[in-house]
Order: C-alpha cells, then sequence, then structure tokens
C-alpha cells in the first residue's frame, strides 16, 4: 500500500563503529526518542561495508538501508570514509538503475556527538520510506545454488 | 562398449557459443571419435521427439548455452535435464545471464512496448503484438511465451558445471568435457577456468603498480591505450582483477580492457557489486562534488559497466512468496 496503511518499514544501517554506533549510543543514553524501524549493524569502518552486503540486505527485505560513518578528514582508518563516500556515490546511480527509488538508500556523516542529527537523519528516512510503501521488486520463483 | 552421449542446445544466444564449439576445429574430430553427438539442433537435423524419445538419463553429458527466456527454452531444458546425467551451464548467459540478461533492467512490458511500437525504425500502426496463439486460414499457431525476466539455466534447472566465457575458448571448452570424459569428475558446481583473477594470467600483469591511484577515470574509446602497460593504470576501467581467469587474457593481448565474461571468483556472489567497490577504491578523488562531476560527465553506466554478463544474476529480485 503507498499511501502507508499500517505499513512500518525496515531500514538497515550500517554504522561505523567509532562514530555513528557512538552517536546511537548517545542517543540512547541521552534518552532521545527515534523510530524503532532501525535494524542497526556495526561495523569497525563503513569503509567495510562492500557493496554486496547493501544489495543482500535490500534482497531479504530491507525496505531503505543507510550507510553512516565518519566525516571526511574523521577516519579513524585515515581514508576509510572516502572509499565509502565514492562507492557509495555509485551504489546509488547502481539501485535507482535497478528500479530502487532514490530514498531508500543514503549515506550520512554522523559523528560520535551527533546524537541529534542521527535522530534526524533516521526520523526522517523511516517518514520518507514509510510514504514509499514497501520495497516493490520484481518477484522470482527459488532460487536455485545461491 | 559405447560411445558417451553428448547433447548440444542452445536458449536465448547469440550462437557465438556454438561458434566456440566450431573453433575446436580438428579437435572437434577427435570429439566425434570419442562421443555420439545425439543432439544438436543447430548443427543437424534433430527435432524435439527424437530427445523426447530418448530415455531418461540416457545421455552422459548435456551442453546448454543461452539464458532462459522463453517457455520454449524452459521446457527444452527441463526435458533436457530429465535425458541427461550431467549438465553444464556453456558460456556467459547459462551461467550468468549474460548479454540477453542486461534486458532485465527493464520489465517485459516495457521491452515488449518498445520492441514492437516505439523503436525508432518500427512501423506499426495497428499495435501489433506476437501472441501465444493465432489462427491463420482455419490452422491455429502456437507461439512460446515471451517470460518476465531472463534467468540463467541455474535457476530454471540443476546444474552440474559451468564453462564460463562470452564464447569460452575452445581451449577451456576442450579441457572441460576431456576432463568429464576421462572421468576426471571435478566437485558439482564446479566452474571450469582458473580459480584465480584474469590479473594473475594477464601478461600486462608485471607493469601493475603495488598501488593504483586514478586522478581520472577514461572510458576505452576516449584514450588510445598503451598495450605494453597495466590499462587500469591508464585509467580505464578493467574487471580483471575482479574476474575469474582462464581466458588467455585474449581482449588484454587485443588491446581490451576485460569485460568480465567470465564471471566471479570463488566467493563472490555479485560480481558487479565488487567491481563498483573494487573501482571506487582506487580512483584518488577525495571531494565529492569532484568526483560526482567526473562520473556525470563519462556518463556513468554502472549496469553497463559492471553488470555487462552478470546483471540476471546481480539483479536485486526478492524470492517469491516473501515480504507482502
Amino acid at each position: 500500500m503507498s499511501d502507508g496503511d499500517g505499513f512500518e518499514p525496515t531500514i538497515v544501517v550500517f554504522a561505523c563503529h567509532w562514530c555513528t554506533y557512538q552517536a546511537i549510543n548517545l542517543a540512547g543514553t541521552s534518552r532521545m526518542k527515534y523510530p524503532p524501524n532501525v535494524r542497526v549493524i556495526r561495523v569497525m569502518c563503513s569503509g567495510r561495508v562492500d557493496p554486496q552486503f547493501v544489495i543482500e540486505a535490500f534482497k531479504n527485505g530491507a525496505d531503505g538501508v543507510l550507510v553512516a560513518g565518519c566525516h571526511p578528514g574523521d577516519c579513524h582508518y585515515v581514508n576509510g570514509n572516502m572509499k565509502t563516500m565514492r562507492r557509495t556515490v555509485m551504489l546509488e546511480k547502481l539501485l535507482q538503475d535497478m528500479g530502487i527509488e532514490k530514498e531508500r538508500f543514503r549515506r550520512e556523516w554522523i559523528s560520535a556527538a551527533e546524537a541529534k542529527k542521527w535522530v534526524e537523519v533516521v526520523t526522517e528516512m523511516v517518514e520518507q520510506v514509510r510514504k514509499l510503501g514497501p520495497l516493490k521488486l520484481a518477484e522470482r520463483e527459488v532460487v536455485m545454488n545461491e | 562398449m559405447s560411445k558417451p552421449k553428448v547433447a548440444l542446445y542452445w536458449c536465448a544466444s547469440c550462437g557465438g557459443c556454438e561458434e566456440a564449439t566450431v573453433d575446436l576445429t580438428e579437435r572437434l574430430f577427435d570429439l566425434v571419435e570419442a562421443v555420439d553427438i545425439v543432439f544438436w539442433p543447430i548443427a543437424m537435423d534433430f527435432k524435439r521427439e527424437d530427445l523426447e524419445k530418448m530415455e531418461d538419463g540416457s545421455i552422459d553429458i548435456a551442453i546448454i548455452n543461452g539464458g532462459i527466456r522463453f517457455e520454449e527454452h524452459e521446457e527444452m531444458v527441463k526435458l533436457l535435464r530429465r535425458k541427461s546425467k550431467i549438465v553444464i551451464a556453456y558460456g556467459s548467459c547459462a551461467h550468468l545471464g549474460g548479454i540477453p540478461g542486461l534486458a532485465n533492467a527493464y520489465p517485459r512490458e516495457e521491452i515488449l512496448k518498445f520492441a514492437y511500437e516505439e523503436a525508432p525504425t518500427v512501423i506499426n500502426q495497428d499495435r501489433v503484438r506476437p501472441m501465444k496463439k493465432t489462427t491463420v486460414d482455419g490452422m491455429e499457431f502456437e507461439l512460446p511465451d515471451f517470460l518476465e525476466y531472463l534467468k540463467p539455466l541455474d535457476e530454471v534447472i540443476d546444474v552440474d558445471y559451468y564453462i564460463p566465457g562470452c564464447p569460452p575458448t575452445p581451449d577451456l571448452t576442450w579441457e572441460a568435457v576431456s576432463k568429464l570424459l576421462s572421468g576426471e569428475i571435478p566437485p558439482k558446481g564446479h566452474v571450469f577456468g582458473s580459480d584465480k583473477s584474469l590479473c594473475h594470467e594477464c601478461p600486462l600483469n608485471e607493469t601493475k603498480p603495488d598501488e593504483i591511484k586514478l586522478e581520472e577515470l577514461k572510458r576505452p574509446h576516449q584514450v588510445v591505450l598503451d598495450r605494453s602497460k597495466c590499462y587500469l593504470t591508464q585509467g580505464v576501467l578493467c574487471m580483471g582483477p575482479v574476474t575469474r581467469g582462464g581466458c588467455e587474457a585474449l581482449c588484454i593481448k587485443g588491446g581490451m580492457p576485460c569485460t568480465g565474461c567470465f564471471g566471479p571468483l570463488e566467493g563472490v556472489y555479485n560480481q558487479g557489486a565488487k567491481a563498483l567497490s573494487f573501482l571506487a577504491s582506487v580512483i584518488d578523488i577525495e571531494d565529492e562534488e569532484k568526483y560526482r562531476e567526473m562520473l556525470e560527465k563519462l556518463g556513468f553506466d554502472p549496469i553497463g559497466w559492471f553488470f555487462r554478463y552478470s546483471l540476471a544474476k546481480g539483479m536485486i529480485y526478492r524470492k517469491k512468496g516473501d515480504g507482502e
């Protein structure tokens, strides 16, 4: 249902251990509220996020995917997030070409102190995806040898 | 002892794979000497009834090329599966979907609409579309239906082995077939070719530095490649690092970067995504605006660049019955 009638989206978040994951912690300890639709997966660096992970998330039922890491220049591993930047820009276009709406994939830089930004980003994303409705993809019969 | 029986069949493909089989040249005689070809409709006069009459499991090896796009393909490969002990997916289309698999970027209706109504070279005022059944002069004709998407062979039937390539090289074909005939049976699901990436057998590998950093990307037509230097270092996308070797680096020797027809390496299930990942890592631009501008100017086309042969496998689908 595209009017979002009772639909609760699932957003998979890949969060960098050093920044975004700490921001999510901070949001929790500061008792800030954010929608329960997110499923956070902690990775050591946003640069660890293989584009295959994002594709796999969509395949397995995610309605949206968020990749979040340190601000440019702040990477714990010097330049891991720059790889993330270049990958996600390409991935954005790839997903759109595969028929996935732009709003369903997002990359954000959220530092350890930006709990407020985290709350804003996920609240906005959940709202946008809720409006879009469940991810509609081509369905296929049993996929063998996968 | 009777000779092993071999069947060859093609589905949605260009005929290049058949060409590769014929390119066995003199070895083709050795092949005919060693086996009985019991079904090969493109080269000899075999009909579906001939296949139906055979006993189940009586064919030793069925070599099938092409993706599955029509009902007819689906029926034929299911029939071949029943009649054969070993089924080989031959060539990129059967293995990963190949070039015809690129059409999976569009739904069926859009393809038919363009091909029969909107293409600039089409004149079709009555908007006639191919129909499954039609009657002409009292005779009823039936056509196989055009399926929703193209599927690689292993999504329709159980596949034992894969011979990759667009087309597979005659040497690789010969190696695989003679191995199977000699009883040297690899584990099920084995993909013939090298276990290592193309770079390992590339004649230009020595010129590849430890770390590649590209300030600018180019497309192959925008540059005259120096054929003695790793093409990646010259700024063009070469799929070598993420593609299975075994092709003798034919394209590289011919002055073209690899486009990835041998498919993903072991452990990689999405060749295109992996290629995207690797290309993004070797580009040396840290300014997002500048980076976006460069991609825009190049006409960045991730499906065409990274998924040229593997879109049917790498596309995002959801299994039927999931979700809603």
